[in-house]
């Protein structure tokens, strides 16, 4: 099973794409799916990171069958 | 009673409110209601705003207010929370989120209230992108203190 990759608002259009799915491997952080779901686009400082919909950082594990998702500072209400 | 509802279109905000004491949210058991209703105006940072898109996580965003909400109960001792936020297209003036919290006593209602909307400006995930008077559009890239003499 890949892992799915979502990109939101600012972020989907400075990476020019809504997502993506990328084959699972062994070590796989919140960081690396950014270089290769980016092809090494550089990675902004202010930057929010879910996994499975859930807060998470750069340098968590990630399993198959995850969504990671990357997006910028929220701004509801 | 708790109640969280994202909407796709346009709502009245004082109706809602009415609507949901009508359905029992404020009971004989309440002593306070504090409410907080958030609109689009229609100037920000500088420019005249004409609309403003609200995208969100679909599913992350539900997961999240109900987080938020359930550690509002567990702080403050509440008998019902009604939360409406808009997503998609809102014009100037119309609301984008209302939040009321009932409780036995005022200061569990006004804190929990306050609460709730910064907790969710913080953390749920929202994003406002503005169409400006001339046709331009921006994404909103953080949100003010809340306060005019802290963004003049």
């Amino acid at each position: 099973m890949a892992v799915k990759v979502r990109f939101f608002a600012s972020l989907r259009e400075q990476v020019g794409s809504a997502g993506c799915e990328i084959p699972f491997s062994a070590e796989l952080t919140p960081a690396k799916i950014w270089l290769l779901a980016t092809k090494e686009q550089s990675m902004p400082t202010k930057l929010l990171i879910a996994i499975n919909q859930e807060y998470a950082t750069l340098a968590d594990s990630i399993r198959e069958g995850d969504e990671v998702a990357f997006f910028p500072p929220v701004t509801g209400g | 009673m708790i109640e969280i509802r994202l909407l796709a279109e346009t709502f009245d905000p004082w109706r809602t409110l009415s609507a949901w004491a009508d359905r029992g949210g404020h009971g004989i058991d309440s002593g306070a209601c504090s409410v907080f209703i958030g609109t689009l105006r229609d100037f920000n940072a500088g420019a005249q705003v004409r609309e403003m898109w609200l995208e969100h996580y679909p599913g992350m965003t539900e997961r999240q207010l109900q987080r938020l909400v359930k550690d509002a109960q567990s702080r403050w001792r509440l008998n019902s929370v009604e939360l409406v936020h808009r997503v998609g297209r809102i014009l100037p003036g119309e609301a984008i989120v209302l939040i009321a919290v009932s409780a036995a006593h005022r200061g569990d209602a006004a804190d929990a209230s306050r609460h709730l909307i910064e907790a969710l400006k913080a953390s749920a995930p929202f994003w406002k992108k503005e169409t400006l008077a001339d046709g331009s559009s921006r994404w909103v890239t953080g949100n003010t203190l809340g306060y005019a003499s802290a963004t003049a």
